[in-house]
């Protein structure tokens, strides 16, 4: 299944990313034990590592602190911190799975081994898909030359016991939303600020126009996934009545019921795999954009708030030198503000050229691949029709 | 239901009144002579007497008059068969009647002759019925109708060979009789019998070898437990039937068609019609006419208004005034000829074409009548299902022959069919009655004696409930496929805006062309969603209509039944009052029960026959849907499949464009 899941993830992270410059320190695979437990399995090359090789079993609750230490961190304010990945949703399966056990009696043997495959089918789906953005998240921490060194990353891959991190309770979580909502608020007076810098203005409208429709885009991508999962659901349901219709006779016409039948049930298979592959390589991608877009939208705000507060500090210089007072404070804090808006400025801009070729490389690669599995997929089904029209008509 | 067909008593149903008995016994005996007398049948004294006259040794009847009447009638039938009237086939029996127990003998052999040419199988039954033109000629044409199909053929094959031997060389068909009388006990019965089992047999059942006397332990079995059947009910009415002959004489026509049940007169109004429509039928093998549907037209504004279509005919059958004509009709035209249809064929049995629903919805969309595209394409629906159906009615060999059809077909002008509005006060009745129907269907409880029909019956619920379930999941296809094809275009816009915000120009440029791929995608799923609904959905749906109405025939099978039964019932109770009538010693009534138990004999036979005649038409209907069905899904899964392969074609050579595209991002 690991191999499986290595194949068939979503793979943002271009061979560079992934660390070649970097003479390829990790790879890194991800293996579920539970739907919450990753197991992460390292292998490095980096010096700084205790041993070359080893494997820890993580929780979703730990990627995010990691992540979250990363945010708060306010060494990395000048960086685009990798989003963390999204929590798995596995209940709408798993009540699936309840109803299915319920309506056992109910429905014939036929039906549920195919509901049944199809629900494990389903489990398996976004059992990949997390653990892919899992991957993608550690990956691409993995391959920052900064985020890389810190020492959270390296407990997070070494140690190898619980780190115990807990959610956040009740007022944690109400704090998180009130700095939300400050943030947000305070992100649109930054965002009036005219920047100084053509490059980061240019920027700015960019990222805000591009996280908006990539959001779009991402939300009617997965509806359209899911209307096309519906409709290879239905195949798969005509497919079974059409076996039924097929076996309650021996007449030529049940054979052909049963043919088309067994078309019915390769096609929804493909068709299946279509949506499968349509939500891996394009939603997915765009999910990913998604956050990374608001992660670089974050990185903005973040210099956007060290370029208003260097501007206060300067006004606050120019009272004190006017009033002559605590100048030499002023001056500190000045000093320091521009310091810190500098460098945010200057790994920012590094950040967000990279920020674009990585996309870019990532759409590319992605697209590729999506329309060669398109092309398979829709190959496989010619021939499925091809061959099976040709047995049909050789009947009659 | 196969018992039942052997259990038929004297084939021959006759409401007549008792005092014609006398005089016309003399030729009965042909048939019964020897039973009656043996068996102690309680059938009223009066009868009695004209049996003893009779009761010589039937063997002489077979034995030599046989041989010679047989050559002679024989070639006269030959010259005559190909001429449809029934009064001259009629004459042919008429005049021989005078000649006694000859004549009676004559007759079974004669008939078959022409029967030969056609439909062997049915002859020995009506010359058993001693009715012998009409009814041969109405079974015939009946299982003619169906006759078109290979299947049928295969089941006549082995009658023509032992049929082919009787009548000609006249000696073999007392060899068939003998051979019977040995093998059952009581000899006249099964005089009767095989030649009517020979022919219910034959139509219904691809059975036992149709010398049906020699064959089938249970036949045998199923004589022996009816006798009593016979000896009580047949007497009578074997003792009818040269009565009927002499009658011919003088009335030929309501002496037969009085009889032949007023229920099944509408299927064989005028015999010679029938024939005719046999001989049609089979030069109508090749099926060749074209009917389709054209131009639905809005006629007459506002709640008024109502959709015209054109109806245009090709043929090149000769009963039609021309080789192509086309007229208008509306929708209410369709469903009042099913009316028309339905009313008159469907107590036979016949499997009518169910037209479309009204849709008051639908249609009332269309009467409001803006552009839209959910109109339009009910609007389309309509018309293909109206084509369908016309074609289902046309192909269906008997009511191509109803003059409903034809005028429906070439008339310019039709009268408006009033009660097919579904809220008019008709629609109200028709309820009621399907009402009424549905509370009957739950209280008869009907013993199946025919596994055939067990079977059947069972299978086409099944198969009705796995369509309907069935159709259902398609329509969701349909429906999710037109969501997949609304999302897929929303996101081609957005993913178009997304391109167009995109500042690398590669990338920008692929996505615009995703954009346009998505949104040929749309156009795809957009045709693939009306495949979906025209060749599969609709297709379900006309199946789903049909299989209803071939259950509405094993219903009307089922009231036949029903009205047999209760007229059996009636049978008895009359004959216990008549038995306490004798017991009381009231003569003077006696009579009249006895009347009563004559007339209602003749009922029971009456409605067994049409039970019979139903329960064949039924099959030879359910037999023939199978065969369209079959090819109906063929031809339309095959052309469902070709759709998909269009599409998925189309979808590869998409994305084949888009590919390089993607590989020209820097």
């Amino acid at each position: 299944m690991m191999q499986e899941g290595l194949d068939d993830g979503p793979d943002f992270l271009s061979e560079e990313d992934r660390g070649v410059s970097f003479f390829f320190p990790f790879l890194i695979s991800v293996l579920s034990l539970s739907s919450y437990c990753v197991l992460c399995m390292c292998v490095s090359t980096l010096p700084n590592f205790k041993q070359n090789e080893f494997s820890v079993v993580r929780q979703h609750e730990e990627f995010i602190w990691l992540h979250d230490s990363f945010v708060e961190n306010e060494e990395y304010a000048g960086y685009i911190i990798p989003p963390a990945p999204p929590k798995p949703d596995f209940d709408a399966s798993r009540e699936k799975l309840q109803k299915l056990g319920e309506g056992e009696g109910s429905m014939t043997k036929e039906e549920f081994t195919k509901m049944k495959q199809e629900l494990e089918a389903e489990y398996l789906a976004i059992f990949k898909k997390t653990v892919a953005m899992h991957e993608v998240f550690l990956c691409r921490v993995a391959a920052h030359p900064v985020l890389r060194k810190d020492l959270n990353f390296h407990v997070f891959l070494e140690y190898n016991q619980d780190l115990s991190v807990r959610g956040k309770n009740k007022k944690e979580k109400l704090e998180d939303f009130f700095k939300n909502v400050v943030k947000s608020a305070d992100g649109v007076l930054v965002a009036g600020v005219k920047d100084v810098d053509d490059f980061f203005e240019h920027e700015k409208t960019f990222l805000l126009e591009y996280h908006n429709r990539v959001k779009d885009a991402s939300a009617k991508s997965d509806r359209m996934i899911r209307s096309h999962k519906s409709a290879a659901d239905d195949i798969n349901r005509i497919a079974s009545t059409l076996y039924t219709l097929g076996t309650q006779d021996s007449t030529d016409l049940c054979k052909f019921f049963l043919k088309v039948s067994e078309l019915f049930e390769k096609t929804r298979k493909i068709e299946a795999r279509v949506a499968a592959d349509e939500d891996l390589k394009l939603a997915d991608l765009l999910k990913y954009y998604l956050r990374e877009s608001q992660a670089a939208k974050d990185l903005l705000y973040r210099r956007g708030r060290a370029l208003v507060d260097y501007e206060n500090a300067n006004k606050a210089l120019d009272k004190a030198r006017a009033k002559n007072k605590d100048v030499l404070q002023a001056e500190t804090t000045q000093q320091v503000c521009c310091q810190k808006f500098e460098k945010i400025s200057e790994s920012a801009k590094q950040e967000l050229i990279d920020f674009k070729t990585r996309r870019v490389a990532a759409f590319r690669k992605n697209l590729v691949e999506l329309a060669e599995l398109e092309l398979k997929h829709a190959k496989g089904n010619l021939q499925l029709l091809h061959s099976c029209l040709g047995v049909l008509k050789g009947d009659t | 239901m196969a018992a039942s067909s052997e259990r038929s008593p004297p084939p021959f149903p006759d409401s007549e009144e008792p005092e014609l008995l006398e005089d016309s016994d003399e030729g009965a005996d042909a048939f019964t002579g020897t039973s009656i007398s043996e068996m102690d049948s309680p059938s009223p004294d009066s009868t009695r007497p004209p049996k003893d006259i009779f009761n010589e040794p039937p063997e002489d009847i077979f034995s030599d008059p046989l041989s010679n009447i047989n050559s002679e009638p024989q070639k006269k039938v030959d010259a005559k068969i190909p001429s449809p009237s029934s009064d001259e086939a009629v004459d042919l029996f008429s005049d021989p009647l005078d000649d006694d127990s000859e004549v009676m003998s004559s007759p079974e052999v004669q008939n078959p002759m022409p029967d030969l040419l056609n439909e062997p199988v049915e002859a020995p039954k009506s010359d058993v019925l001693g009715e012998p033109p009409v009814s041969s000629v109405k079974k015939a044409a009946s299982s003619e109708m169906f006759g078109d199909d290979d299947d049928d053929e295969d089941l006549f094959k082995e009658p023509p060979k032992v049929v082919t031997k009787k009548p000609q060389p006249s000696g073999p068909p007392v060899d068939v009789f003998t051979e019977v009388k040995s093998d059952v006990k009581v000899k006249p019965q099964v005089k009767d019998d095989p030649t009517d089992l020979f022919a219910e047999e034959a139509l219904t059942a691809p059975a036992p070898k149709p010398s049906a006397g020699s064959s089938s332990s249970r036949t045998n079995g199923v004589h022996s437990e009816e006798q009593d059947l016979f000896s009580e009910a047949t007497v009578e009415l074997s003792l009818d039937s040269p009565r009927n002959d002499r009658k011919n004489k003088d009335a030929v026509k309501p002496s037969v068609s009085a009889p032949a049940a007023p229920v099944a007169s509408s299927s064989s109004k005028a015999p010679s019609k029938t024939l005719k429509e046999l001989e049609e039928e089979e030069s109508e093998d090749k099926f060749d006419l074209n009917i389709s549907i054209t131009n639905p037209e809005k006629v007459g504004d506002g709640m008024n208004a109502y959709m015209a279509y054109k109806v245009s005919t090709q043929t090149s059958l000769t009963m039609f005034r021309s080789k192509t004509f086309t007229v208008r009709r509306r929708f209410s035209d369709f469903l009042g000829l099913f009316e028309k249809l339905s009313e008159k064929h469907s107590q036979n049995g016949y499997l009518i074409p169910p037209p479309p629903e009204k849709s008051i919805l639908g249609m009332t969309k269309v009467k409001v009548g803006k552009e839209d595209p959910s109109s339009a394409e009910f609007v389309e629906r309509r018309r293909a299902a109206l084509e369908r159906y016309l074609q289902r009615v046309v192909s269906h060999p008997s009511l191509l022959q109803d003059p409903d059809v034809r005028e429906f077909l070439e008339k310019e002008e039709l009268p408006r069919a009033v009660s097919t509005q579904a809220l008019s006060g008709a629609g109200f009745l028709k309820m009621l009655n399907k009402a009424t129907d549905a509370v009957s269907k739950m209280t008869i409880k009907m013993n199946e004696q025919d596994v055939w029909f067990d079977e059947k019956i069972q299978d086409v619920e099944n198969e009705e409930q796995h369509l309907r379930k069935l159709h259902v999941m398609v329509e969701s296809l349909v429906n999710h496929r037109k969501e997949l094809s609304g999302n897929t275009a929303v996101f081609a816009k957005s993913v178009a805006m997304l391109g167009s915000s995109e500042d690398n120009t590669a990338l920008s440029r692929a996505l615009s062309q995703l954009a346009e791929v998505e949104d040929r995608i749309e156009q795809l799923h957009q045709e693939q969603a009306s495949n979906d609904f025209f060749t599969f959905s609709e297709l379900l749906a006309d199946y789903i209509r049909l299989l209803g109405a071939v259950r509405g025939c094993f219903d009307q099978r089922m009231k036949a039944w029903q009205r047999w039964q209760d007229a059996e019932n009636m049978l008895q109770k009359k004959r216990e009052a008549e038995a306490k009538l004798l017991w009381a010693n009231k003569p003077d009534k006696l009579q009249q029960a006895k009347d009563e138990i004559t007339e209602w004999e003749a009922k029971v036979t009456q409605y067994e026959r049409e039970f019979e005649r139903i329960s064949a038409t039924v099959r030879k209907e359910v037999i023939r849907f199978d065969k369209e069905k079959a090819r109906d899904f063929n031809r339309q899964v095959i052309k469902y499949l070709e759709s998909l392969l269009h599409s998925q074609q189309q979808l590869i050579k998409y994305w084949d464009a888009f590919l390089p595209e993607a590989k020209a991002i820097v």
